[in-house]
């Protein structure tokens, strides 16, 4: 039997009014009740316009031409309306701090009601409901900032469930998790679709992170256009994904290197039921021991030492307890673990912004302890996670010359620094623009072209690629990799596993605040105890690697890295 | 949430007022303070505001920081008075009785100081009434009472969202000011003023550009959720009045009846014990 | 009154935030020991441009009533409708002179400067005043020197604060169409 249609795009197209050129194109895609969906496509590629099409953004908030049709739950979307449509389609944003908008969790639940003119009893029963529901009763009474990014995401989820609705779209929910919340939140999405009998419509660059549950078909979008819709296992068996810049999953790019032909019944979709044959396996075995072995990086000298470092926060929060731990002159080091580990601390207590009750620090075996924030950053740049926080300037030029201006360099001095160092970052051609005409990639560059100006030892970078799709991603990393090989040496602080493993051959791992783990990269990632700990993720390849009878996962990890990088190049 | 406003959990009679009904009382106690100059009613609610206090269950501890704030403030505004104004309560009452000169203008006068003691009433029986509202009121509260007393519910929800955004863009501050200070962004009294406004904007840029862009994001999330489709909505935290609402509600209110009459009815605002 | 639209309560929300942030948290030493100045009026004359004069004077009156709660001084309501007076001038101004926030080239920011020294000598010297002789009976001397005080560091700041953020903000609205690579 047909199952029943919520969703049905026919030939469908749409021109944002200030755009000259429409978005999308001859969408048609029909999405039926219960179903489970991936929208995946890079950047810019039309999949957030789709969403917002479905949700009712657009054409409300986001006027422009609409041609061809949408039906949303039996009737014609434009004529629903966002709040019509709101009844029928449940949106978590990416953003969770902008979703959650009540001052508490409760309230935040309770929202959808509150505008329904629920009457305030009724409604404390459904919040309870709900709240037992997506497991965040304990926390009702918290506000926003006192739970973590999980729970924050499963009240952001409460709060389109109250309103019963059939379809629930979800923008990019694993984009500020850490690696193993974003693992419970795909299996508590799986979880209440199973429950409720949703629709599920999941928007994500990140495959291989929302396959770790099943779902029944991928929708590829490219250019404005719908490039393919069907199942994952037929996806993952062709070169699609790569074409579109969109990275598949580990585990399928090894098989295709190590050259065993995919077939969807080898069920490449779910790592859980991959079935690979004795040969294939074999043929897996052969690769790995055909690629060359990997040397390990020559232990160069020290650049900071930090020896028992501990902090407590004025509220009384002891973030660092006794960390030591060592950074190498030109090194590309990772420093991971969950929210309120510890690295976030650790980096500001490098940086000056914090000073810690106890402990050493040292750069270059001289103590920092005295220095001020402004002159360790002549040593020790500092980059933030959203380059908007950053930047104060509006020409770019001004803004890479305000740290030297600040330091009162002469201005005739200022001038080449500024351009050498635009040049760097392959900023030069565009030297004379506002830093608003600039793409969220540039401006991350003029953020770190801001920082090089001073010519600091070493730059401390949080999240540089989070949000980011694989073209984005790489072009950031390539650079920061280009300007780690002149000799900075390069911190990255991060959620993001396969950076970790494909940029930085060493780690730091914090928990608890403390250091658990100072090990390569992919150690780590083969360390169940710290992986579990830390909340990080095992990559995949350590399970193809067992699949296989590689004794040896991290070598295996380490040899695919290398060969991923040359093919990529 | 982070305690910007102090508010104390305890149970007492006036934390389990609604948050309309004391939204009410302390307006309509405000007014009534603010418009007498009655000496004999300002006593009384001096002497009230106190109890209430007790009846609260507040500490002094509790409120020690904000105590010490008011009374910096009130000795300050006085200490501004009588420097601008040594005269002004002769003018007031129409009679001089002096005490004591000091130097030139300044002459100490019963009138002056009976003056100052109306203004140190008015102070007194004011503040300790703001302070026992925002001590016992849950912010979670505050919108739901603006809806209740008559605010349009929009910019009653305008409220809401600013407290619940305040502990964010506090954070957001902080970090985008290290941010600069690592680049060499002064605002200590070592630079000129003028470059301490421009090295404050180079961190107030970045951080309000970056807050309106998240207004857009805000907005559409309260959108898809319904906000905005109805002439009036409920509220979760909203609260019915009990009797002993009704009961504070009519006594304020006839409080501040009292001060208007008094001051219309009384012949001139200011009473005068000196005539 | 015609109803706000939702971005409007947002924008309110946030600036009244961003007004309390600024004006509790981000105290400028100034010359005059023990005092510092506050920024707020900067941002209030710069949100009151973008989003007009209701949203400016709610950002106001929020926004600094929201400051008083927090100090516990009790709450100013002169000095509290001054600030929403202040807001809802700007607005007004804006609208009257035209501004474009979106071009604020020399001629816009004379026109935003010239409106706001105006705006604040109302405010500061006129409706705090008079509120504080109607409602705390204090002399005109103490509270006109106040007001100078206030209008003089508050034109400064808006000034210069005020203006360095209309230009940002006019700069991210610069179309990329417009420019070359060299």
């Amino acid at each position: 039997m047909e199952k029943e249609t919520i969703i049905s795009f026919e030939n469908f197209g749409f021109q944002y009014t200030a755009q000259a050129e429409p978005t999308l194109y001859d969408i048609n895609l029909q999405i039926h009740k219960g179903e489970k969906i991936l929208i995946a496509g890079p950047s810019g590629c039309g999949k957030s316009t789709l969403a917002h099409c479905i949700n009712g953004l657009v054409p409300n908030s986001y006027p422009g031409k609409t041609t061809g049709a949408l039906t949303i739950g039996g009737k014609n979307a434009l004529e629903l309306g966002l709040f019509g449509l709101s009844k029928i389609v449940g949106t978590v944003l990416q953003d969770s701090d902008s979703q959650f908008i009540g001052l508490t969790v409760a309230e935040d639940i309770a929202f959808a009601l509150e505008n329904d003119c629920v009457p305030t009893g009724e409604m404390h029963q459904q919040v309870e409901r709900i709240a037992e529901l997506v497991d965040v009763k304990q926390v009702l009474g918290h506000a926003p900032h006192e739970i973590s990014g999980g729970q924050k995401q499963r009240v952001g989820l409460g709060g389109v469930m109250v309103s019963d609705v059939d379809v629930l779209l979800f923008d990019e929910p694993l984009a500020n998790l850490d690696p193993a919340t974003g693992k419970q939140a795909i299996v508590l999405i799986d979880e209440i679709q199973k429950r409720t009998g949703c629709a599920v419509i999941i928007i994500e660059h990140r495959l291989e992170d929302v396959l770790y549950r099943p779902v029944d078909r991928v929708v590829l979008m490219g250019d404005g256009r719908i490039v393919y819709d069907g199942s994952p296992d037929d996806l993952l068996c062709q070169n699609l994904l790569q074409e579109r810049g969109i990275r598949e999953p580990l585990y399928v790019t090894a098989l295709k290197y190590a050259g065993v032909a995919l077939t969807p019944e080898m069920r490449p979709s779910f790592l859980p039921e991959l079935k690979l044959s004795e040969d294939q396996k074999a043929q897996v075995f052969a690769w790995f021991a055909r690629q060359p072995a990997v040397k390990p990086t020559p232990n160069p000298e020290v650049l900071l030492r930090a020896e028992d470092i501990d902090f407590t926060y004025e509220g009384g929060h002891h973030a660092l307890r006794g960390i030591n731990a060592v950074i190498h002159k030109g090194e590309m080091l990772s420093i991971v673990g969950t929210n309120g580990a510890g690295k976030s601390t650790f980096s500001k207590v490098i940086c000056g912004f914090e000073k810690p009750q106890s402990g050493i620090l040292e750069l270059n075996g001289q103590d920092l302890g005295a220095l001020s924030i402004k002159e360790r950053a002549d040593h020790i740049g500092y980059v933030m996670q959203n380059p908007n926080q950053m930047i104060s300037k509006t020409q770019i030029y001004d803004e890479v010359a305000l740290g030297l201006r600040n330091r009162g360099v002469p201005e005739e001095e200022i001038r080449p620094r500024v351009e050498q160092t635009l040049k760097i970052c392959g900023l030069y051609p565009f030297r004379n623009w506002p830093v608003s005409a600039l793409s969220y990639g540039q401006k991350k560059r003029v953020t770190i072209a801001s920082i090089l100006v001073l010519k600091p030892e070493m730059i401390l970078l949080d999240e540089p690629t989070a949000g980011q799709d694989l073209k984005h991603y790489t072009e950031i990393m390539d650079f920061l990799s280009e300007l780690n090989r002149q000799g900075v040496t390069v911190v990255l602080i991060t959620h993001d596993m396969h950076l970790m493993l494909e940029y930085t051959p060493r780690a730091i791992v914090f928990h608890a605040g403390k250091v658990i783990a100072d090990m390569s990269a992919a150690q780590v990632l083969n360390s169940p105890e710290i992986v579990e700990a830390a909340h990080l993720k095992e990559t995949s390849l350590y399970h193809l690697a067992g699949l296989c009878g590689i004794s040896d996962p991290e070598e295996f990890t380490r040899r695919f890295i290398a060969r991923d990088r040359e093919v990529r190049v | 949430m982070t305690n910007l406003f102090n508010y104390i959990d305890r149970p007492s009679p006036i934390h389990r007022l609604t948050g309309a009904c004391k939204l009410v009382c302390l307006i309509t106690w405000s007014l009534a303070a603010m418009t007498s100059f009655y000496t004999p009613l300002l006593c009384v609610l001096t002497v009230a505001a106190l109890i209430l206090f007790r009846v609260a269950r507040l500490r002094l501890k509790d409120i020690s920081f904000m105590v010490g704030i008011m009374l910096v403030y009130i000795l300050m505004n006085n200490v501004l008075i009588f420097l601008f104004s040594p005269t002004h309560g002769t003018t007031l009452y129409g009679t001089q009785t002096v005490l004591f000169r000091i130097a030139g203008p300044y002459v100490v006068t019963a009138e002056q100081l009976f003056y100052h003691f109306n203004v140190i009433l008015k102070n007194a029986c004011t503040i300790p009434i703001v302070l026992l509202f925002v001590c016992t009121t849950n912010p979670s509260e505050f919108a739901a009472s603006l809806n209740r007393i008559g605010v349009s519910y929009r910019v009653s929800y305008a409220v809401a969202l600013a407290l619940r955004y305040i502990p964010d863009i506090q954070r957001e501050f902080r970090d985008i000011s290290l941010a600069q200070q690592a680049r060499g962004t002064e605002m200590s009294k070592k630079a000129s003023l003028v470059s301490r406004l421009k090295a404050a904007s180079s961190i107030l840029i970045p951080l309000i550009l970056s807050s309106m862009e998240r207004i857009e994001t805000i907005s559409n999330a309260m959108e898809l959720r319904g906000f905005g489709k109805g002439k009036k909505r409920t509220w979760y935290s909203g609260r019915r009045f009990s009797k002993l609402d009704l009961l504070a509600m009519a006594v304020c209110v006839g409080l501040m009846l009292l001060s208007l009459a008094l001051t219309y009815f009384n012949g001139g605002r200011y009473y005068n014990p000196f005539v | 009154m015609k109803k706000f639209s939702v971005k409007t309560i947002v924008a309110i929300g946030i600036g009244a935030a961003l007004f309390f942030v600024l004006g509790r948290f981000v105290a400028i030493p100034s010359p005059v020991p023990n005092t510092s100045i506050s920024v707020q009026y900067g941002l209030l004359a710069f949100l009151s441009v973008v989003y007009g004069p209701v949203a400016g004077a709610l950002v106001g009156f929020i926004g600094h009533t929201l400051i008083d709660f927090s100090y516990g001084w009790g709450i100013w309501w002169s000095w509290v409708i001054a600030s929403a007076v202040f807001g809802l001038l700007m607005g007004l101004s804006a609208k009257v002179l035209k501004m474009d926030e979106a071009d604020m080239g020399k001629k816009g920011l004379i026109k935003f400067n010239l409106a706001q020294v105006v705006c604040h000598l109302i405010c500061w010297f006129a409706v705090a005043p008079v509120l504080d002789v109607y409602m705390m009976g204090e002399p005109w001397d103490k509270l006109l020197a106040q007001g100078l005080m206030a209008g003089v560091a508050n034109a400064v700041t808006t000034a210069i604060v005020g203006s360095l953020l209309c230009v940002a903000y006019a700069a991210t609205k610069t179309k990329a169409g417009s420019l070359t690579k060299e």
